[in-house]
């Protein structure tokens, strides 16, 4: 009896573990596997963001709503302020010294300002930003795709993540799943007006389909890269570090 | 084998006091206290992990959205701290897909096996529907209004949070069910011990 369960066992852990072992190949191949895969909780980061890859394969919009929907209380939280110099200069010309750098690998290296960014053609949403504390809140949102923009600038085939940066020194990612999604935006408008301050003007990020800290504010510039492991501790983003999942569409 | 005269002491004892009396009759096989401690160790994981997420916000709404500054339907009684729901967050998800993965081979298990059938050999009839609104309502429901509250699954299926009329409406009911959940554990817990059924779960007689 014992011999028989004991050999039905090890057939069983044979095919979970080719199973597991094959699973592991093809989303590695598939660019499933996040950045900050590492330890015990890497496992459930890997699982969701796989899953919400395949599940979101077709590039689904987030849920847009109403005008008449918009949020008369959307908190500013984090940085409303940043204690910069240049970035106190730039506000004080009314954002016209502001660049927003573009590097990595990209054919043209650019540098746009505010004005250049408002020529491309421009997106409007009405979406709900979601905090990974529990608030949410509903505004509309103007800006350029960012997609638009790595089109003018021309990515190379190799890319694979946009890293931005913030005028407040964080920094994130995005794979490129998100980064050319219709809804992902270099916002500079907010319910019909320049983005405020506090809410990251002049440009901020919209990625709808993730939550509320993934969307950085005082936007300074990104670089296109092909691998997330030269920046910082290669988790992907500064939020990461401090433990804070990479992928937070959930 | 210990089993067959088990089951016949059972059959003696009658049904009733079998179910209020039973000290070692109780026979669970290896699927189901394999799948009953690997649930046991993920919801602890949910609780705890869901437990330090609410601390961010200890605030819940009705509708789409909400956010301090906004009325609250209910403003829990607890401290607000920021800090735990880095940690908490991936906690979260590991545990809801231990459990969820579980969850469900238990579940495709126990139909095909018609496992949820035979619980009217050991069980009463309010513990037979504690059982089954536990494992068919209350879990794929705490599942779902999980799902509902992600901004990239409603992306495909906007009804999932459409149906609870709204983001923060999603989340309310997240927190009742888990509260719901709570007291199901504390009850199962204590009945398990006053009825020693705890050492039948773990070895099975």
């Amino acid at each position: 009896m014992s011999k028989v369960i004991s050999r039905r066992s090890l057939i069983t852990a044979g095919v979970a573990a080719g199973t597991a072992g094959g699973a592991l190949y093809l989303a590695r191949r598939n660019g499933l596997i996040p950045p900050d895969h590492g330890g015990l909780f890497g496992v459930g980061e890997t699982l969701t963001y796989a899953s919400h890859r395949v599940l979101l394969h077709n590039q689904p919009l987030a849920r847009e709503f109403r005008r008449d929907q918009i949020s008369t209380n959307f908190p500013a939280i984090n940085t409303v302020m940043p204690e910069d110099d240049d970035y106190r200069r730039e506000m004080a010309s009314g954002f016209r010294t502001w660049r927003l750098a573009a590097d990595g690998l990209v054919k043209q290296p650019y540098e746009f300002s505010l004005a250049e960014l408002k020529r491309f053609p421009s997106r409007t949403q009405i979406t709900e930003h979601i905090c990974e504390a529990g608030w949410s809140a509903i505004a509309e949102w103007t800006g350029v795709q960012l997609s638009v923009v790595l089109d003018a600038v021309g990515i190379k085939p190799e890319a694979k993540y946009v890293m931005l940066y913030s005028v407040d020194g964080w920094w994130d990612s995005l794979d490129m799943a998100d980064a050319l999604h219709p809804q992902t935006l270099l916002a500079y408008g907010m319910n019909g007006q320049d983005l405020p301050v506090p809410h990251g003007a002049p440009v901020r990020l919209r990625v709808e389909r993730q939550l509320g800290y993934k969307n950085l504010k005082f936007l300074s510039g990104f670089t296109v890269a092909d691998s997330l492991k030269d920046f910082g501790k290669g988790q992907g983003a500064e939020g990461a570090e401090h433990g804070y999942s990479w992928y937070a569409g959930i | 084998m210990s089993g067959t005269r088990a089951i016949s002491l059972e059959s003696e004892l009658g049904k009733a006091e079998a179910s209020s009396r039973l000290t070692h009759a109780a026979q669970h096989p290896a699927i189901v206290r394999a799948t009953h401690w690997i649930h046991a160790l993920g919801f602890a994981a949910l609780l705890v992990s869901g437990g330090a997420i609410l601390l961010a916000h200890p605030r819940l709404y009705w509708g789409e959205t909400g956010a301090n500054g906004s009325p609250a339907l209910i403003e829990l009684p607890i401290p607000v701290n920021l800090d735990q729901s880095g940690w908490g967050r991936s906690l979260h998800f590991l545990g809801a897909w231990v459990c969820v993965v579980n969850g469900t081979l238990y579940a495709i298990w126990g139909l095909a096996k018609n496992h949820f059938g035979t619980l009217k050999d050991k069980y009463n009839a309010l513990q037979r529907v504690t059982y089954l609104t536990v494992i068919f309502a209350l879990f794929p429901l705490i599942v779902i209004t999980g799902l509902a509250m992600s901004p990239a699954v409603t992306a495909p299926f906007p009804w999932l949070v459409a149906m609870f009329g709204g983001h923060q409406s999603a989340r309310t009911v997240h927190f009742f069910l888990a509260s719901f959940l709570v007291l199901f554990l504390i009850a199962h817990v204590t009945m398990a011990y006053l009825q020693r059924r705890i050492g039948g779960m773990i070895t099975g007689r």
